[in-house]
């Protein structure tokens, strides 16, 4: 059988890339994601020391390579990794994890959505409740966006990522852009 | 109301879904209690003009539920726990 | 028309001039004017008519306390009612109308009411129209409504979008006066996080309306040079036009910034207003005070203002009120505005001083001891008449009076949380209480500390308290620090006249007296039986008076009498502000399903489900009415294989070594037994033994399940878990991660499923490989893929899952590989025709209100384990073998229609209550059967099949007989299923 082509959460082949005014939104379908949970009584921050994955402290991201995590809900984590090399992320991480995580694959579930501007503070403080400014780089919080639960991640003053639900990933859009009008 | 989080600190209560009394934490056994224990279980609450212990669920951040001691006439928030822990330490494990 | 009422200094732009229009007339003021400072600029003065007499009025005050001057701002969409002219700020091109006035405002015919005021009275609605009853809403309320009333809502969509916002501050300062300029400086130069908001556009406050030197310079350059100081801090955020209405729980405060107001239509993609969100530990309300009036005869015509208003006018703005004025006043404060006029060239005539003795002032006629007692002007005053100490009158032509008998401080949002504020005979007003908001500090004349130099000097000492800032301290600039020297009058008494307390809501000493002649004392009745406090204004000029004379009426002190509950909104809210971004199309955010593209292309028609958008059927050519298109996808399902799109069922993923235990706690079935490989249809109940939820669960590995949920209850079940996970079996090895967006999951039902999925899927799926209820992973075309043998639709089915980014390709290679099947995509209609002929329960079943055994599923209930329900559901009410039961029904005659909802009655019985044995929870036309057909409960149903019945719709007019039948309309046995 002919192999499936991938639509993006956009509805599109290739992946959005978005410009109001200073702000530049690129949506990213190169990330592959999986939550790692702990299994009760294992031991992970060894199985996943010895893995290469990094496990972040609450409210955090932590950046590895290949593996980037951020910390999602008690003794839960959400694993990033290059979707090219690890597209069966979940399998890989079952294997490298073993019985100490229960694994689930998530890169489908979202919509991923980098933020670039100057500044973010202005457009998310239209947009969410996070003390975007007051927060340090590396800060990653679930957070509502026009109605919607997200991941946020500060890579800077001028950088962030949303993780959106996949299937609002139009609305997502349509919020962030019509927020950026109001501020720009 | 802000709820200060045990691990996130403070958050909107916006953020969170409201259940109630934590008294639903002491859930009796189904194999040993009857009916008339889960009939209290289940409808009967105090309704305190005052501190209450309350069960929120900060569904919109980290899915953890929470105890949090409320005081139902002035709001003020003295004490949030993990529900997890107070399940723990009242006995109840799996 | 020339701005006759221009004088000069004032804060305005004279360099250019803006044209506008008030009632189709044109007029020209300047930039920094509001709408009210431009007309009386050019002598208007008649602003609008009052709510109830349609008494001529002109602006009370120079604020947002305004009771009279309120306008339809605007046209079209945007016109908006009951705008305070008093805070509209001029722009070009500004369009206002009077309202409340018919036909015109100088000629009002509804202005009889002020002759039938004897019939107006306090409560006159509650007496006079009683009788009869069923006249009140077709005639009495109509009439009251035109006769009554503010201004009137555009009919057409408010074109204009608005926004929320969440801000975060060390120190929030609310209001830009004095007070809050110094706290904002204080805390700002220590390098704190500060918002100062205030409601104006020009922040300063008092000072820009005052003659007062601060610092050596006027108080308006230095607000100005500090306001420039604070904008050049990075940690401070400056937020003019901007009102804090709300003071909530734990540091949270509600304010709307006006973004656009001052514009004549926002510019693109700009909001109008902003609601803002302020989470500030700490914050210091520097409110100010507003002046109230004193009660006397006629106090309520054109030119007659509170004294701060007119000293305001002719400072800030460059307006004489009149040529002529006249000051009556309880205090000093009220001497300074006859000072201000003179000096603005305005004929002071006299000032009018309740109080005895003391000193005089120099050039201006004083009148000590003196009242006010009446005034003439039909359309705007033009004279008062004063009962001098000697008990002599004296009329005095006027065409202006400023009236001060007073300042209140602006307590309201220190009181949000029912703190009572406590009355200061010092400056005969309330001031604050105690009990304010934690973490809540005031500063300044809101604090009750009127003079300039104090309001500076508790500024900052109020931001040092906040923030404990131990550094240095600033200095403060020199300014006035007169005392406050008060006489209390609240109203003068004489003649058998009206004098108004509450401009807006047309309430008089005479309905205060009423109301205590009828024992409405208590301040909260008093409110509610003369309306006193109501309305856009709140009663911020009226309240403190009228509880002052309910105290005297009823010979109690003020404090005892004590006020209403004060509650945000500060200022009205327009609906818009509340809503933001949420209405219309964009009310909530939009799911779609991995299969919209491919339904949008073919013209599906989709529906609303939550917050998915689903498709609903998917009309082929020709087919012009909906049933059509239905009765096509549920034939052609049932005759080859339908696909449908069931990514909206929520999934779950449960993982860990206590997975299936926990399963068994969840579910009132077992599924610690189910076998890797196979799923199981699950049936979870609430604690009190209703049916919760329903779903498969389908065990993928030893350790790992996936559940299925209703599409409705997919959160709602996930929060159940996590409940049961957390709180009650805390050490169960178990995760929870929901994954309904990860996966695109099609529904392939129909004989020839298997046939089109073995075209597309790597494995073998036979019968034998993969039997009834199996689940696994598969692939498709190598590609990760999950297939699950299930049915809702009574079909041999399966659900096949592939992730999300595939779906849309999934589809399309299901039906072009299969085309040879005439596949077609069914939409929710022909599903939920299909699960209703097989007798599958749904929404209308799983109604919060039914148990397993009303469903015919009692069953399924183990009793010989412990789980969520199993207890409760045995309770004897609930076990009743007369109770409800699942059936189906169709009607007798096959032409005939049935309608969900129907209830079931005996042939002959009356449709009352006690004949009713239950209802029509669903109903569809079957093309399988051939005709309506229905699920419902029916008292003791499992031993009525085979009984007729009828099915009644009163509302409908429906009397249908059908015949109680098994609800599985199609292959009762399971065969297909299994095949």
């Amino acid at each position: 059988m002919a192999e499936l082509q991938a639509m993006t959460a956009l509805g599109a082949h290739d992946p959005a890339r978005v410009v109001c005014g200073p702000l530049t939104i690129t949506e990213r379908i190169d990330v592959a994601l999986a939550s790692v949970a702990t299994r009760r009584g294992k031991d992970l921050t060894k199985a996943a020391k010895a893995a290469g994955v990094p496990l972040a402290e609450p409210g955090c991201h932590l950046r590895g390579m290949p593996y980037c995590t951020f910390w999602t809900a008690p003794e839960m984590w959400f694993v990033e990794a290059p979707f090219d090399s690890h597209e069966r992320i979940a399998e890989i991480l079952k294997s490298d994890l073993g019985d100490a995580a229960s694994i689930t694959e998530q890169t489908d579930a979202w919509v991923i959505l980098d933020l670039a501007a100057d500044d973010l503070s202005p457009l998310l403080e239209r947009l969410c409740n996070v003390d975007f400014a007051g927060q340090p780089v590396g800060h990653a919080t679930r957070t509502m966006i026009d109605h919607l639960g997200c991941y946020l991640i500060k890579q800077g003053p001028g950088a962030a990522r949303v993780y959106g639900p996949r299937s609002s990933a139009q609305s997502l859009l349509h919020a962030l852009e019509a927020a950026a009008a109001s501020v720009w | 109301m802000i709820i200060h989080h045990p691990i996130l600190g403070p958050r909107d209560a916006q953020e969170f879904v409201y259940l109630g009394d934590a008294s639903l934490i002491d859930r009796p056994d189904g194999m040993t209690a009857g009916v008339e224990a889960f009939h209290d279980y289940a409808y009967n609450r105090d309704n305190p003009a005052g501190e209450h212990r309350e069960l929120w669920y900060h569904e919109q951040g980290d899915r953890s539920w929470l105890v949090v001691t409320r005081n139902t006439v002035t709001h003020e928030i003295s004490r949030v726990e993990l529900a997890r822990d107070v399940a723990r330490s009242r006995g109840r494990s799996k | 028309m020339t701005q006759s009422h221009r004088v000069a200094g004032g804060q305005i732009d004279r360099s250019q001039s803006l044209r506008f229009t008030f009632d189709g007339l044109p007029y020209q003021g300047h930039p920094g004017d509001t709408l009210a400072s431009a007309l009386l600029a050019n002598g208007v003065r008649l602003m609008g008519r009052s709510f109830k007499y349609h008494r001529p009025r002109g602006p009370l005050s120079a604020g947002s306390e305004e009771p009279n001057a309120l306008v339809e701002l605007r046209t079209g969409g945007r016109q908006e009612p009951n705008t305070r002219a008093t805070v509209a700020e001029l722009y070009d091109g500004l369009e206002a109308n009077s309202q409340n006035r018919w036909p015109g405002l100088r000629f009002d015919a509804l202005a009889i009411n002020d002759r039938l005021s004897t019939f107006f009275a306090a409560g006159f609605y509650y007496k006079t129209f009683m009788w009869p009853k069923s006249f009140w809403e077709k005639l009495y309320e109509p009439i009251i409504r035109r006769a009554a009333g503010l201004g009137s809502v555009s009919r057409e969509e408010d074109p204009d979008a608005y926004d929320k916002g969440f801000l975060h501050c060390d120190l929030l300062v609310i209001g830009a006066g004095p007070a809050g300029l110094m706290a904002a400086l204080t805390a700002g130069r220590a390098g704190k996080r500060v918002i100062l908001a205030d409601e104006d556009f020009r922040m300063g406050g008092r000072l820009n309306a005052e003659t007062h030197a601060v610092g050596g310079v006027a108080g308006a350059d230095w607000a100005n040079v500090a306001v420039a100081e604070l904008g050049a801090m990075p940690n401070v955020r400056l937020m003019a036009r901007t009102t804090v209405v709300g003071a909530f729980d734990h540091g949270i405060y509600s304010a709307v910034e006006r973004v656009s107001d001052h514009l004549p239509m926002p510019l693109s993609g700009k909001p109008r207003q902003v609601l803002w969100r302020i989470y500030s530990t700490r914050a210091i309300l520097c409110g100010g005070a507003t002046e109230r009036p004193i009660a006397f005869e006629n106090n309520d015509r054109p030119g007659i203002m509170l004294a701060g208003a007119l000293r305001a006018y002719a400072n800030r703005w460059g307006v004489k009120a009149g040529d002529r004025a006249a000051i009556f006043t309880n205090n000093d404060d009220g001497l300074r505005t006859a000072i201000d006029l003179q000096a603005k060239g305005v004929d002071v005539m006299a000032v009018i001083d309740s109080r005895e003795g003391g000193e005089l002032l120099p050039g201006i006629r004083h009148l000590r001891g003196a009242e006010v007692i009446d005034s003439t002007g039909r359309l705007g005053l033009t004279s008062i008449t004063v009962r001098q100490a000697n008990g002599r009158n004296e009329t005095i032509a006027v065409d202006a009076l400023g009236v001060s008998g007073g300042w209140n401080p602006n307590v309201n949002i220190h009181s949000h949380h029912r703190s009572r504020p406590v009355w200061d005979a010092s400056i005969a007003a309330f001031v604050p209480g105690a009990d304010g908001p934690p973490g809540l500090l005031v500063a300044g004349a809101a604090a009750g500390v009127m003079a300039t130099h104090a309001a500076l000097r508790t500024g900052r000492d109020a931001a040092i308290a906040a923030l404990g800032l131990a550094g240095a301290t600033p200095d403060l600039p020199e300014a006035e620090d007169a005392p406050v020297r008060i006489m209390p009058l609240w109203h003068v008494a004489h003649g058998r006249g009206r004098a108004w307390i509450d401009q807006q809501n047309d309430v008089t000493v005479k309905d205060i007296k009423l109301a205590a002649q009828e024992n409405f004392t208590s301040v909260e009745h008093m409110k509610r039986y003369t309306t006193l406090g109501m309305a856009t204004d709140q009663g911020k000029t009226g309240n403190v008076i009228g509880l002052a004379i309910m105290a005297e009426l009823t010979g109690r002190s003020i404090p005892e009498t004590g006020t209403t509950i004060y509650r945000p909104p500060y200022t009205p809210v327009a609906m818009g502000t509340l809503a933001g971004r949420s209405r219309g199309k964009e009310f909530k955010p939009c799911r779609l399903t991995p299969s919209h593209h491919w339904a949008a292309e073919q013209g599906a028609t989709f529906v609303e489900v939550g917050n998915w958008l689903r498709t609903q059927w998917v009309p082929k050519a020709g087919e012009t009415e909906w049933r059509q298109s239905v009765d096509r996808e549920v034939l052609a399902t049932r005759r080859s294989v339908g696909i449908c799109d069931v990514t909206t069922l929520g999934k779950i993923d449960i993982q860990g070594t206590d997975a299936g235990a926990f399963l068994d706690r969840v579910y009132a079935n077992t599924f610690s037994t189910l076998a890797v490989g196979k799923c199981r249809y699950g049936l979870m109940l609430r604690e009190d033994g209703i049916v919760f939820d329903d779903g498969t669960t389908a065990r993928m590995g030893p350790h790992e399940y996936v559940m299925t949920t209703t599409t409705a209850n997919a959160v709602t079940v996930f929060r159940h878990l996590e409940f049961c996970r957390q709180c009650l079996w805390p050490d169960m090895d178990v995760q929870l991660i929901s994954t309904t967006e990860a996966w695109a999951q099609f529904s392939v039902a129909g004989p020839n499923a298997r046939k089109l999925l073995e075209k597309v899927v790597d494995q073998d799926i036979s019968d034998a490989a993969f039997p009834y209820m199996g689940a696994g992973n598969i692939t498709v075309g190598g590609l990760r893929a999950r297939l699950f043998r299930i049915s809702f639709s009574g079909e041999l089915a399966y659900e096949i899952a592939v992730p999300t980014r595939y779906g849309d390709a999934l589809l399309r290679e299901m039906l072009a590989r299969g085309a040879e099947f005439e596949p077609i995509v069914y939409g929710t209609e022909a599903l939920g025709v299909m699960r209703i002929e097989k007798g599958h329960v749904a929404g209308g079943e799983l109604n919060g209100q039914s148990t397993a055994l009303n469903m015919g599923l009692g069953k399924m209930v183990s009793k010989k384990k412990d789980s969520i329900g199993m207890v409760l559901s045995q309770r004897e009410g609930l076990n009743d073998p007369s109770g409800y039961r699942l059936v189906g029904v169709r009607p007798v005659d096959p032409t005939a229609k049935l309608v969900a909802g129907s209830h079931f009655l005996e042939k002959g019985a009356a449709p009352v209550l006690a004949n009713d044995g239950g209802w029509l929870t669903s109903k569809v036309f079957s093309p399988h059967v051939g005709c309506d057909i229905a699920l419902g409960y029916l008292k003791g149903g499992d031993a009525k099949i085979g009984n007729r019945m009828r099915a009644v719709n009163l509302l409908s007019g429906l009397d249908t007989e059908v015949e109680i039948v098994s609800p599985h309309f199609v292959d009762p046995e399971g065969e297909r299923l299994r095949g």
